[in-house]
C-alpha cells in the first residue's frame, strides 16, 4: 500500500505561550543561580590566589573589590548564593514530601525571592557595621 | 541540549480574522492555533468572534460554536464535554486545561488565545500527537501484579489501604500535567512524565500489588523517574487537582527508603 505524505508535523509552541508561574520562575532561577555560582567561586579563587602571590598583588585585588564595581559584584554574589541557598533548602524540603499544597508550594516559591534579598540586606548592613 | 525556541517549520504567523456573528452585542474574541498537514505552510493563529448570547459557558462550547457557525474546519479533540474523558486538554490562556471544564468567563480576557499542549507534535489545529505520551504510561505497567495464587473472592484491602490511591486513582490521563513539564518538554524521549509516573505510584503503593520491587527497578534511572526537578508546574496545572509532583517526591522516597 502506497504510504500518504505527510508534512513534517511542526512542534506546539511551549515556553513562548506558557504561563509563568512562581514554582517555576524560582526554578528556572535557581538554575541560573546555580551556574553563576561558578563565577562567585572564581572570584574567591582570585582572592586566595592573590593573597597568595604577595602583598602587590593582593593589595590591587584589595582595592578592585573595593571599588564601587567590585562592591556592586559582591553585592550581587551575595543574593546569588542567597537565592541559591534557600532554593536548595526548599528543593530539600519538597525532597522530603512537605510543603507541596497549593498555597504552601507558592509561598515557599515567593519565600525564596523575598528570603534571599532579606538575607542579603542583613549580611551587607551587618558587614558595615561591624567592619 | 534543550533547544528553547521553535524550529522553522513551527514558528507561527498571524493567520485570518473571521467575520464577527451579525446583530450580536456579546461578542467574545478567540485566538486559535491552526495548522493543517495539507496546505504545507506554517501554523497561524486565526481569530474568531463568538456571539456570548448563542453560546454555552465553557470553553468547548466557544470551539463548538465556532465550528457549528464560523469554521467548520476546526479540528478538536472532545467527547464527554464533563471533565472525565481528557480528550479536550489544551492550552488555554497559558495554562494547561480541560476546554470543557473551564469557563469562557473565568478566562477573564478580551482575547482568549488557545494552543494545541505544549512542545507536542500537532496532528492538526489543536490535536496533538500522544503516542509517545500513552507508551510511556504503557512502560510503568499499569495494572495489578501478583505472586501469591488469586483468591477466591476479590483481593481484599482495608479501608486506610484504600485511602492511599485517593488522588491517584482519578487521574483522567489527559496529558495537562505531562505537557506543562519543562523538563518533559527537554528530555521528553527518555524523562516519563509526571502522568506516567503518578501512574507507576498508584501501582507502588497499592497494598494488593506484589511487584514493587520491580517496579522501582524500573524507575531507578537518571531520566526515567531523576529529571523531575520539582518545578511544580504538573500540581498547579492539574485540571483534576491531583498532585503528580508529591506522588513523584513519594516515589524517590521509596527508592531511598528501601536502600537504608
Amino acid at each position: 500500500m502506497a504510504e500518504a505524505k505527510v508534512a513534517p508535523r511542526p512542534l506546539s509552541p511551549h515556553l513562548q505561550i506558557y504561563r509563568w508561574s512562581w514554582t517555576m520562575a524560582m526554578s528556572v532561577a535557581h538554575r541560573i543561580t546555580g551556574i553563576a555560582l561558578y563565577g562567585g567561586i572564581a572570584l574567591f579563587a582570585i582572592w586566595l590566589v592573590a593573597l597568595a602571590s604577595g602583598p602587590s598583588a593582593f593589595d590591587a585585588v584589595q582595592w578592585f573589590f573595593g571599588s564601587p564595581l567590585g562592591y556592586l559584584i559582591l553585592f550581587g554574589y551575595t543574593w546569588i548564593l542567597m537565592h541559591h541557598m534557600l532554593g536548595g533548602v526548599r528543593h530539600l524540603v519538597w525532597d522530603f514530601g512537605y510543603g507541596m499544597e497549593p498555597e504552601q508550594r507558592i509561598n515557599m516559591a515567593r519565600f525564596t525571592l523575598v528570603g534571599s534579598i532579606a538575607l542579603t540586606l542583613a549580611i551587607w548592613v551587618v558587614a558595615f557595621i561591624a567592619f | 541540549m534543550a533547544q528553547f525556541t521553535l524550529p522553522k517549520n513551527s514558528k507561527y504567523t498571524e493567520g485570518k480574522a473571521w467575520p464577527k456573528p451579525e446583530g450580536a452585542s456579546n461578542v467574545q474574541e478567540f485566538r486559535i492555533y491552526r495548522w493543517n498537514p495539507d496546505d504545507g505552510a506554517n501554523p497561524r493563529i486565526d481569530t474568531y468572534y463568538v456571539d456570548r448570547d448563542d453560546c454555552g459557558p465553557m470553553v468547548l462550547d466557544a470551539l463548538l460554536w465556532i465550528k457549528n457557525n464560523v469554521d467548520s474546519t476546526l479540528v478538536f479533540r472532545r467527547s464527554c464535554r464533563e471533565g472525565i474523558c481528557g480528550s479536550c486538554a489544551m492550552n488555554i490562556m497559558g495554562g494547561n486545561t480541560l476546554a470543557c471544564t473551564l469557563g469562557i468567563d473565568d478566562c477573564a480576557s478580551d482575547s482568549i488565545k488557545i494552543y494545541p499542549l505544549p512542545h507536542m507534535p500537532v496532528l492538526k489545529d489543536l490535536v496533538p500527537d500522544l503516542t509517545s505520551f500513552f507508551a510511556q504510561h504503557a512502560s510503568v505497567e499499569p495494572w495489578l501484579q501478583t505472586e501469591t495464587p488469586a483468591p477466591e473472592t476479590e483481593w481484599r484491602q482495608t479501608p486506610e489501604e484504600r485511602s492511599k490511591l485517593d488522588g491517584l486513582y482519578e487521574c483522567i490521563l489527559c496529558a495537562c500535567c505531562t505537557t506543562s513539564c519543562p523538563s518533559y518538554w527537554w528530555n521528553g524521549d527518555r524523562f516519563l512524565g509526571p502522568a506516567a509516573l503518578l501512574q507507576a505510584y498508584r501501582w507502588l503503593i497499592d497494598s494488593r500489588d506484589e511487584n514493587t520491587g520491580e517496579r522501582l527497578d524500573n524507575l531507578h534511572d537518571p531520566f526515567r523517574l531523576y529529571r523531575c526537578h520539582t518545578i511544580m508546574n504538573c500540581a498547579n496545572t492539574c485540571p483534576k487537582g491531583l498532585n503528580p509532583a508529591k506522588a513523584i517526591a513519594e516515589v524517590k522516597k521509596m527508592m531511598v527508603a528501601r536502600v537504608v
